[in-house]
């Protein structure tokens, strides 16, 4: 069972720490940007389109990441039950959903630059496709159960097993014949076959990216689950509550489980 | 209202459900096998009914440009095959490229194509800089 609300200090602590990770990743986006357009070389055969590289492949990546917390998280909820798992496992899947997405999204134009079309049905792109409506799905398949608890597990399941796309979209390039280019960096070849300064401004951009998705990801995982909506549509009331009994899979009925595992404010679960 | 809500969320998990199922019979089928070599068309010379994909290498000297029209070869290193364009390559499109063009392989051996997509590797080097 989650331990009870967090002592004022505790909560001043994760607002200190979710304060300086917000710095860190303005700075090192800053810092990416500026070495995306300023400092990074222009593509010998691509030119200046090749930019797009800096957030293309650090969403993915991050994406990548994303998703092995999910799965991780989503390993701990089914073992041990623990709401606290599936917040992370859930914000998680938010962050990785938007990665996922901003990455197609800047390869749909970086393709058409480059390649000549948006969208094309490569093994790359079509596993890519299925990795967003997977995690997407995991969100969205939470909500479908009348007990919070079990959509909890069956967005579990659907995290943990979906995970098994992330090598299928890695190594697609390499298993089939693809428009999409074999890896770059993550690829067999030492040194990889990249300028030192585009490596160089390409990892800076991977670790803002991941820290702006850390960033992202403390702010999903201290927000509230979602409500359901009075007939007005105005949200009824989550903090004016009385605490609830947190939900466990095992130990609530169907009926309170529904009230504790939605309505529990940011604070109830730490 | 938590009725219609979770009957909202059921239609948004079929769609979801809808779409992976269209991507994998839509695309795996052609996606397993994205393009074919020259050999493998004019080895397996599929029907001008079918839409196919041609991948290889642009030979360096054949591309002609006549008015809407790009006539080129393409090669696998073992045999080649005439493309007939129809409509402008992408910018990036040139001799000594990788391309994978869509269309059908006509009867008189040459290749209609609509659509042209050109590869590139996996390297990146600074433009105006050797090595």
């Amino acid at each position: 069972m989650a331990p009870t609300a967090p002592s004022s200090r505790q909560d001043g602590n994760a607002r200190r720490r979710a304060r300086d990770v917000s710095w860190l990743a303005g700075g090192l986006a800053g810092a990416g940007l500026a070495a995306a357009v300023l400092v990074a070389p222009a593509d010998a055969v691509q030119g200046d389109v090749q930019r797009l590289m800096y957030l293309h492949v650090p969403a993915a990546w991050t994406a990548y990441l994303a998703f092995a917390a999910v799965a991780l998280n989503g390993v701990a909820y089914l073992l041990r039950g623990d709401p606290r798992f599936d917040r992370r496992a859930r914000a998680a899947a938010e962050v990785g959903v938007a990665c996922t997405a901003v990455a197609l999204v800047v390869g749909a134009v970086w393709g058409r630059a480059v390649w000549g079309v948006w969208w094309t049905w490569d093994p790359r792109l079509l596993a890519t496709a299925l990795l967003l409506l997977v995690y997407a799905g995991s969100l969205a398949v939470r909500l479908v159960p009348a007990d919070p608890a079990r959509g909890a597990r069956a967005a579990a399941l659907v995290g943990v097993a979906g995970f098994g796309l992330v090598p299928v979209v890695h190594f697609s390039v390499v298993w089939w014949r693809s428009l999409h280019q074999p890896a770059t960096v993550l690829g067999p070849r030492l040194p990889p076959p990249i300028d030192p300064l585009m490596a160089a401004t390409l990892l800076l951009c991977v670790a803002a990216a991941v820290t702006v998705a850390v960033r992202a990801y403390l702010w999903r995982v201290s927000s509230p689950l979602p409500v359901p909506t009075a007939p007005g549509g105005a949200p009824r009331g989550v903090h004016g509550l009385p605490p609830v009994p947190v939900a466990c899979p095992s130990a609530e009925p169907a009926g309170p489980a529904e009230h504790a595992g939605r309505l529990v404010g940011p604070g109830g679960r730490r | 209202v938590t009725g219609r809500r979770r009957r909202g969320l059921l239609a948004l998990f079929a769609v979801l459900l809808a779409a992976v199922g269209l991507l994998v019979t839509g695309g795996l089928r052609g996606a397993l096998v994205y393009y074919r070599t020259p050999t493998e068309v004019l080895d397996s010379r599929p029907p001008a009914s079918e839409r196919v994909r041609l991948a290889g290498t642009v030979v360096p000297g054949s591309v002609r440009e006549t008015g809407t029209r790009t006539v080129f070869r393409v090669t696998d290193g073992r045999r080649t095959v005439t493309v007939d364009q129809h409509g402008t390559p992408p910018g990036a499109f040139g001799e000594g490229r990788d391309a994978v063009v869509e269309g059908v392989l006509r009867p008189d051996g040459v290749f209609e194509s609509d659509t042209v997509m050109v590869r590139h590797s996996n390297e990146y080097r600074a433009k105006g800089r050797a090595g």
